[in-house]
C-alpha cells in the first residue's frame, strides 16, 4: 500500500490534512527539497508540491520525471495558479516532439 | 563506421547486406511505435490539460474557502480541528503497459465510504467555511488523482517517445547510410577487381599465343 503526500505552505494545503493525505509543511527551498528526496525514498507514490515551492526546486523535481515512482504533480497554492505546471506541461512536450507545437 | 577500413571480399559484402536489411526493417518497426506512441501522447496531453484546468478551479474554490475560515477562526482553533484526520487514504499502485512503456495506474481506497462523514471536528466550535471547504477539496481529490497517474504517465511516455526518436534518426542518418555505403564500396571493388582480372587474362591468352606464334 502506498501513500500520497502534500508538500507546501502551511495555509495551503492544511486542509489536505482532513482528506486523509500525510501533510508535510516547508517553508525554504532547502528544507522541502530535503524532504522531496525523503519522500521519494519512502513508500509514498504521489507527492503534491505547490507551485510556489515547486518553482524554487525545479531542478529537484525534474529528477523524479523519469522514474516510475513517485509521481510529483504541482498544484497551485494559495496564491492561484502561478502557471509553473503548464510551463512543465509544455516542456514535457517540446521534449518528445522535438520542437513546440502548442 | 565511416573511417574504419573494410575488406572488400564477398563475404563481408554479404554480411553488410544482412545488416542493412535488419537495419531498414528495425527502421521501419522503430518508425511505427513513434508515430503510434506520439499519438497516443498527444492524446495524453490533451486529457492532461482538461484535468489540470478543473484541478486548479477546484482547489481555487477551495484555497478561497479556506482563506475565509482563516480569517473567521483563530489559527489555533482551526488547526485543532484539523489535528486528527477522520478520514484515511490507501493508494494501490498497478501499472499499465502502454506501447511498451509501463506507466502507473492508482486506485484509492478511503476507510470512510461516506463523503459526506469526512469532517473531523465538531461543528459548534467552526465556521460554516471550513466544511465548505472540505468540501471543495475532497470533491476535486478524485481529479487530481486523475490528474496524478496521466501526468505520471505523460512524463514517462515523452521520455519514452524522446529514445525511440533519437533511434529512428540514428538508424535513418547514420546507420543506413553508412552502410550502403559501404556495401556500394565493396561491389565497386569487387567488380574492379574482376575487370582487371579479365584483362591480365587476356594478355596471358595474347603472350602464349605470341609464343606459340613464334614456334612456328
Amino acid at each position: 500500500m502506498s501513500k500520497i503526500a502534500v508538500l507546501g505552505d502551511r495555509d495551503s494545503i492544511l486542509g489536505f490534512k482532513a482528506l486523509g493525505l500525510e501533510v508535510l509543511f516547508a517553508e525554504d527551498r532547502d528544507r522541502a527539497a530535503k524532504e522531496l528526496h525523503r519522500l521519494a525514498r519512502e513508500e509514498y507514490a504521489i507527492i503534491y508540491i505547490t507551485e510556489d515551492l515547486a518553482q524554487t526546486m525545479m531542478a529537484d523535481i525534474e529528477k523524479y520525471h523519469d522514474k516510475p515512482a513517485p509521481a510529483v504533480i504541482l498544484i497551485p497554492g494559495r496564491s492561484g495558479s502561478l502557471g509553473v505546471a503548464q510551463g512543465a506541461l509544455k516542456a514535457a512536450v517540446e521534449r518528445a516532439v522535438g520542437a513546440d507545437i502548442s | 563506421m565511416a573511417n574504419t577500413t573494410i575488406n572488400p571480399t564477398r563475404m563481408e559484402l554479404t554480411r553488410l547486406k544482412g545488416r542493412l536489411r535488419t537495419a531498414s526493417r528495425g527502421h521501419k518497426l522503430l518508425k511505427d511505435k513513434r508515430d503510434e506512441l506520439m499519438k497516443q501522447f498527444l492524446e495524453i496531453v490533451r486529457r492532461n490539460k482538461e484535468l489540470r484546468k478543473r484541478v486548479e478551479r477546484g482547489l481555487e474554490q477551495a484555497n478561497g474557502a479556506f482563506t475565509i475560515a482563516a480569517a473567521v477562526m483563530s489559527p489555533e482553533m482551526l488547526e485543532q480541528s484539523l489535528l486528527y484526520p477522520k478520514q484515511s487514504v490507501e493508494l494501490e499502485v498497478g501499472s499499465r503497459n502502454m506501447m511498451s512503456v509501463n506507466v502507473p495506474t492508482y486506485t484509492f481506497h478511503t476507510r470512510n465510504e461516506d463523503p459526506a462523514d469526512i469532517f473531523p471536528y465538531g461543528f459548534a466550535q467552526t465556521s460554516g467555511e471550513l466544511d465548505a471547504a472540505l468540501e471543495a477539496l475532497s470533491s476535486v481529490f478524485r481529479d487530481m488523482l486523475e490528474l496524478a497517474e496521466v501526468e505520471k504517465t505523460m512524463q514517462l511516455l515523452a521520455q519514452d517517445i524522446e529514445k525511440t526518436r533519437r533511434r529512428v534518426n540514428a538508424l535513418e542518418y547514420v546507420m543506413i547510410p553508412d552502410l550502403q555505403k559501404n556495401i556500394r564500396y565493396i561491389s565497386m571493388k569487387l567488380e574492379e577487381n574482376e575487370r582487371g582480372n579479365i584483362t591480365r587474362l587476356m594478355k596471358v591468352k595474347d603472350m602464349i599465343l605470341q609464343q606459340a606464334h613464334d614456334f612456328k
